[in-house]
């Protein structure tokens, strides 16, 4: 993996690195070599392993004082919010890091989708990536159970009833999800615990997720390949690290502005109603970073047709480096590609916004067009526009654009040479 | 082993695999199953099976919900307009066609889960373009039998097991 051979100074170092080659990981981590043009787009994925650490330390302490049974949970959530020291922040951070997460996590996935970072040799890095999404959701949804507010609840009663879309063994699977015939206590105990497990997988896939990228190293905004290392690198340390540090900054400033500011501003006012198994609210709504596969479901007037639609929404995502038939991978050189990228980008967000609205009239029209729109990009458009597009010439390295002509052609060439 | 180079002969250690794989799957089946079962719903969840209400208070066009399986029942004493508005209704208009006959015990009494069969929400009582239930999480339409007549629900709302011990009292389950 590493790029050079590592040999530890100090005779202690050497004798332990020979048994245990941890300094050289530590050594090949800095060193990593970089793409010098990395932008602010590109901090994210700092930012989420930062995301997820506030989480497993957040809710390990939360679940201290936290109470997993229907007689206690909403009380213990109100126990903690009042009488626990600094509880009402560590709920705070907790409950608003959850969509700050997903706020970094759709930055992360659209970098991904503008750079063409899933494209080859880097798939599996992207297909990892999709599986941490969708483990982030179910551990995000069942998280949302735990108070057993009337939005907890009757939230937990759609989710899983989607199971009982199935053909044939869809009653008896919601029956064994539920412990019971019914959203009950069974249930609220099985979701802690998997609430508990799931981050420390998504960790584990984190691990795989970089150790995946630190193969063909990181794709870059112009997208090309490029020699590590050389003048169009640079080390991870300090370069990259202060860079994801600051950045990593201007994020906390907007997370604190919800924690303090307006905590519940992302939340539903009808989760501070003890759940109530004879009274559904008005009108459920998903949090709002499930509003556009929300959409999609209630777009498709069949019951399972919709189950299957706003799966396969998620689902196409692992199949994009494969519908995507175009070997340039970044947008600044697909001119067309570009233009259907931001119609996405707009077609997500109006689906997002539909997904809170009423499934009536023109809500309803728009999200059909919206789901059919978000289809045809994968399955039609990107396939075809592959093919057809025509791309603007690539440049030679990274310093090649910057420096005009391209005088260090031949130091991208010579793989030994270095940065000093 | 020597003079079958191009042939493959079945031999006694193949057997002796595949007898070693067989009792292997069975082994781990085995100790999986109890993991994945304890997920069902268990004795003291399953002795909660019935119970029984008194319905002796409910006025006609009034209705009751009770808990049972931790899922509400509506119990709706019907009016005789109500009543002749279900059963006027021609079959072929129906997305799951049942007779109201065949929904009822007593014509009076329409006895079913408050669960809308799309993905479980408790429908509102005396709403909708129906005149019977109206589900306000993605808006399907039930009439005065329960039965689903507009929305993305796919069938009518569940009839549970129920008997009338005497004239007033109902046992669910």
């Amino acid at each position: 993996m590493s790029d050079h051979e590592y040999t530890p100074s100090s005779k202690f170092g050497k004798w332990f690195n020979d048994r245990l080659p941890l300094l050289s990981l530590v050594n090949h981590l800095t060193d990593y070599p970089t793409p010098k043009n990395l932008n602010y787009w590109w901090t994210f994925g700092g930012i989420l392993t930062f995301c997820l650490i506030t989480q497993i330390v957040t809710g390990l302490v939360l679940a201290m004082h936290y109470i997993a049974h229907v007689d206690h949970a909403f009380s213990s959530v109100e126990h903690i919010m009042r009488d626990v020291n600094y509880g009402w922040l560590l709920r705070y951070v907790h409950a608003n890091g959850a969509s700050m997460f997903f706020l970094a996590v759709y930055i992360h996935i659209f970098r991904a989708l503008f750079y063409g970072s899933y494209k080859a040799p880097r798939e599996i890095i992207w297909i990892i990536g999709i599986i941490i999404y969708l483990l982030m959701m179910a551990a995000a949804f069942m998280g949302y159970v735990l108070p057993w507010g009337q939005m907890s609840f009757w939230g937990a009663t759609v989710i899983t009833n989607l199971f009982s879309a199935i053909p044939l063994v869809g009653e008896s699977i919601t029956t064994w999800l539920w412990g019971g015939y019914s959203v009950d206590n069974p249930t609220l105990t099985r979701f802690f615990t998997l609430h508990y497990l799931l981050p420390f997988l998504i960790l584990g896939l984190v691990v795989l997720h970089i150790w995946a990228l630190h193969v063909p190293g990181n794709n870059n905004p112009v997208g090309i390949d490029i020699k590590k290392p050389s003048k169009d690198t640079v080390p991870f340390h300090p370069y990259i690290v202060i860079k994801d540090a600051f950045a990593l900054l201007m994020f906390l400033i907007i997370f604190a502005m919800f924690v303090f500011y307006s905590p519940n501003v992302l939340g539903h006012a009808d989760n501070y109603i003890e759940a109530n198994p004879l009274v559904t609210p008005a009108h459920i709504v998903p949090e709002w970073y499930l509003l556009p596969f929300y959409a999609i479901l209630r777009s498709v007037p069949d019951k399972l047709m919709g189950v299957i639609a706003m799966l396969s929404a998620i689902l196409i995502l692992a199949a994009l480096p494969w519908l995507d038939t175009s070997k340039i991978r970044s947008a600044v050189f697909r001119p067309l590609y570009k233009q259907f990228y931001w119609i996405l980008v707009a077609d997500v967000l109006i689906l997002g916004y539909v997904g809170a609205m009423p499934a009536e009239g023109l809500y309803l029209l728009i999200a059909r067009i919206g789901t059919i729109y978000y289809f045809a990009h994968f399955l039609i458009i990107l396939p075809v526009l592959g093919l057809k597009e025509k791309t603007l010439p690539l440049p030679l390295s990274i310093t090649e654009p910057v420096l005009g002509g391209s005088p260090n052609l031949a130091a991208a060439r010579d793989k030994t040479e270095k940065i000093v | 082993m020597s003079d079958n180079n191009d042939k493959k002969k079945t031999e006694r250690r193949d057997f002796l695999f595949t007898a070693t794989a067989a009792a292997g799957a069975v082994g781990v089946g085995a100790a999986i199953w109890p993991v994945v079962d304890q997920m069902n719903p268990d004795a003291s969840v399953k002795a909660l099976a019935s119970t029984e209400v008194d319905i002796s208070a409910v006025q006609p066009g009034q209705s009751l919900t009770v808990l049972w399986r931790g899922k509400p029942v509506f119990i709706k004493r019907r009016t005789d307009q109500e009543i002749q508005k279900a059963r006027e209704v021609s079959l072929g208009d129906l997305k799951h066609p049942e007779k109201d006959e065949d929904r009822v015990k007593k014509p009076e009494w329409l006895v079913m889960l408050g669960v809308c069969t799309h993905l479980g929400c408790v429908p509102l009582t005396d709403k909708g373009d129906y005149d019977g239930w109206f589900c306000p999480c993605h808006g399907s339409h039930y009439d005065t039998s329960g039965r689903i007549r507009k929305g993305p629900a796919p069938t009518n709302m569940e009839v549970p097991k129920y008997e009338f011990v005497n004239n007033n009292t109902i046992k669910i389950g």
